[in-house]
């Protein structure tokens, strides 16, 4: 007797994992082992709606019981997986309970980098909803809130909790924020927005300190706060798959299948690191809705005997202030970049390597602007398609067309 | 009971795209597909209530601009992740160059 397919994760892909293993037809035991108590929500309301909403949050499920019960899963909630014993395929659990598994997959997601200079522990973090309730308590009650870190969870709490009244200070070590895979024309436009919303944007500016009542910057000037948020990337989890002698790689280790070396686990989410066939089989990882969902999708067709490549474009977007930003491909890889007007407010850079081959898309815009166009450059970008860089600039060529030109 | 109102000129929408309606409070969205035909379903996203205007046409299928839910907006068939809820739609007819909806 075994307990059939075994989810170690309880975050957006080992949720979709559960709904796609049924959907696609197969009838075992499925059970999945969370080390929160929570069944599976979703994680993008908590910098935003979840600290802002008036109305006291709740959680927005992914699965609720009824629907546990009807896709006939089991959920461990609150128990933490402790090893794997790969000969006799069998997941330990840390009170001592053992699954045997037929595949297991490993979603064990990321967690928060912590500040490691002194006072570093007084910085809070934002992964869980936990943390989620926490802040928004703690926010609502502070007349002034530092930011360390100007990525999309640090920006994000930045204008949420600026919208709530509170004097906020981001303060970024780079000389800009968004470093990581925003191109610099995006980036000045969230930078400009968050010092119109009264944000105090400090970038290039080191820290020496957290102090009980603020944050101390490497120039010896105090900045006073009431909380101190880090916001300073995460760490995937992978000392599951470590233990169990898998190899990991900034991530588990996966083939293009999202299969680790070991033919019955496989790997899906924040914690997975795979070669990606679009990108001349780079190997990635990477931290977006999206792409747990995507990729929980193709593991589980693939432990179900499939031997499907995961080749979707990477996307994601960040929602700041009244503006939402998205970003299709992999931009990093463009060399030469097109810029495309779509009104006063919104544009898309297409990023084109070397050989004119369309990468990437940035876009940046109030509401949903540019979403249509980022969506048919992902299409773009999936066919590999090498648009002449003039169509891609004049924004009275429809994108739809060099799709099925 | 039928309450046919009228949503746009036939040559406002481009063929395979959409456009938004608000009518009596409600939001709407328009649909013409590529053969020429319209319809109509609430312009909400079931999964977190986003305009649909704002996405993408692709022959039957919209998808929303945010979560990238897609429905056949021919029926309001939801066509998988994350939306699980269908897409309520209206009855369209064409009179005379205008698309009228019918929210009775």
């Amino acid at each position: 007797m075994t307990n059939g397919m075994v989810i170690v994760g309880g975050g957006m892909a080992g949720a979709r994992a559960i709904v796609n293993l049924r959907a696609s037809g197969y009838e075992g035991a499925i059970t999945l082992v969370g080390e929160e108590t929570l069944l599976p929500y979703d994680r993008p309301p908590l910098s935003k709606a979840m600290i802002t909403d008036e109305q006291e949050p709740q959680p927005a499920w992914l699965l609720d019981e009824s629907m546990l019960v009807s896709l006939n899963a089991t959920v461990l909630r609150g128990v933490r997986a402790k090893s794997i014993d790969r000969a006799s395929k069998t997941l330990h659990l840390e009170d001592g309970v053992s699954l045997s598994y037929e595949k297991l997959l490993i979603a064990t997601g990321a967690k928060p980098r912590r500040l490691t200079l002194p006072g570093g522990e007084l910085g809070y973090t934002l992964r869980d909803y936990a943390d989620g309730d926490h802040l928004r308590n703690r926010i609502r009650n502070s007349a002034a809130v530092a930011i360390i870190g100007g990525g999309f969870i640090g920006l994000e709490v930045a204008a949420s909790a600026r919208k709530l009244g509170a004097a906020v200070t981001v303060i970024e070590a780079q000389p800009r924020i968004l470093m990581r895979g925003v191109p610099q024309e995006i980036a000045d436009v969230v930078h400009a927005r968050h010092e119109a919303a009264g944000v105090a944007m400090q970038v290039g500016t080191g820290l020496s300190a957290i102090e009980i009542d603020g944050v101390v910057l490497a120039d010896g000037r105090k900045i006073k706060a009431d909380i101190v948020i880090a916001g300073i990337g995460a760490t995937p989890q992978t000392a599951l798959a470590e233990q169990a002698g898998l190899a990991v790689d900034n991530g588990i280790t996966c083939d293009a299948t999202l299969r680790t070396a070991d033919a019955d686990i496989f790997a899906a989410g924040d914690c997975c690191s795979f070669p990606h066939q679009l990108f001349g089989n780079k190997r990635m990882r990477l931290e977006a809705w999206r792409n747990a969902t995507d990729q929980a999708n193709v593991a589980t067709e693939n432990m179900l005997g499939g031997s499907k490549a995961y080749t979707a474009v990477p996307w994601f977007w960040s929602d700041q202030h009244d503006l939402s930003l998205q970003i299709a491909g992999v931009p990093g890889d463009g060399v030469e970049t097109v810029r495309r007007q779509l009104s006063d407010q919104a544009f898309i850079i297409f990023h084109r390597d070397a050989s004119g081959r369309l990468v990437g898309a940035s876009g940046i815009g109030p509401g949903n602007s540019i979403a249509r166009d980022v969506k048919l450059a992902e299409m773009l970008i999936a066919r590999s398609a090498a648009p002449a860089s003039a169509a891609l600039a004049d924004a009275s060529v429809g994108l739809k067309s060099l799709l099925k030109g | 009971m039928a309450q046919w109102i009228e949503a746009c000129g036939k040559d406002d929408i481009d063929e395979e795209d959409v456009m938004r309606f608000d009518h009596g409070g409600k939001t709407y969205a328009i649909y013409r597909s590529p053969d020429d035909k319209f319809y109509a379903t609430d312009g909400l996203c079931t999964h977190e209530k986003i305009h649909l205007a704002d996405g993408l046409v692709m022959d039957n299928i919209i998808e929303c601009p945010k979560h990238n839910g897609r429905f056949d907006y021919r029926t309001g068939e939801a066509k998988g992740a994350p939306v699980c809820i269908n897409l309520k739609t209206y009855p369209v007819k064409v009179d005379g160059g205008k698309v009228l909806i019918d929210v009775g």
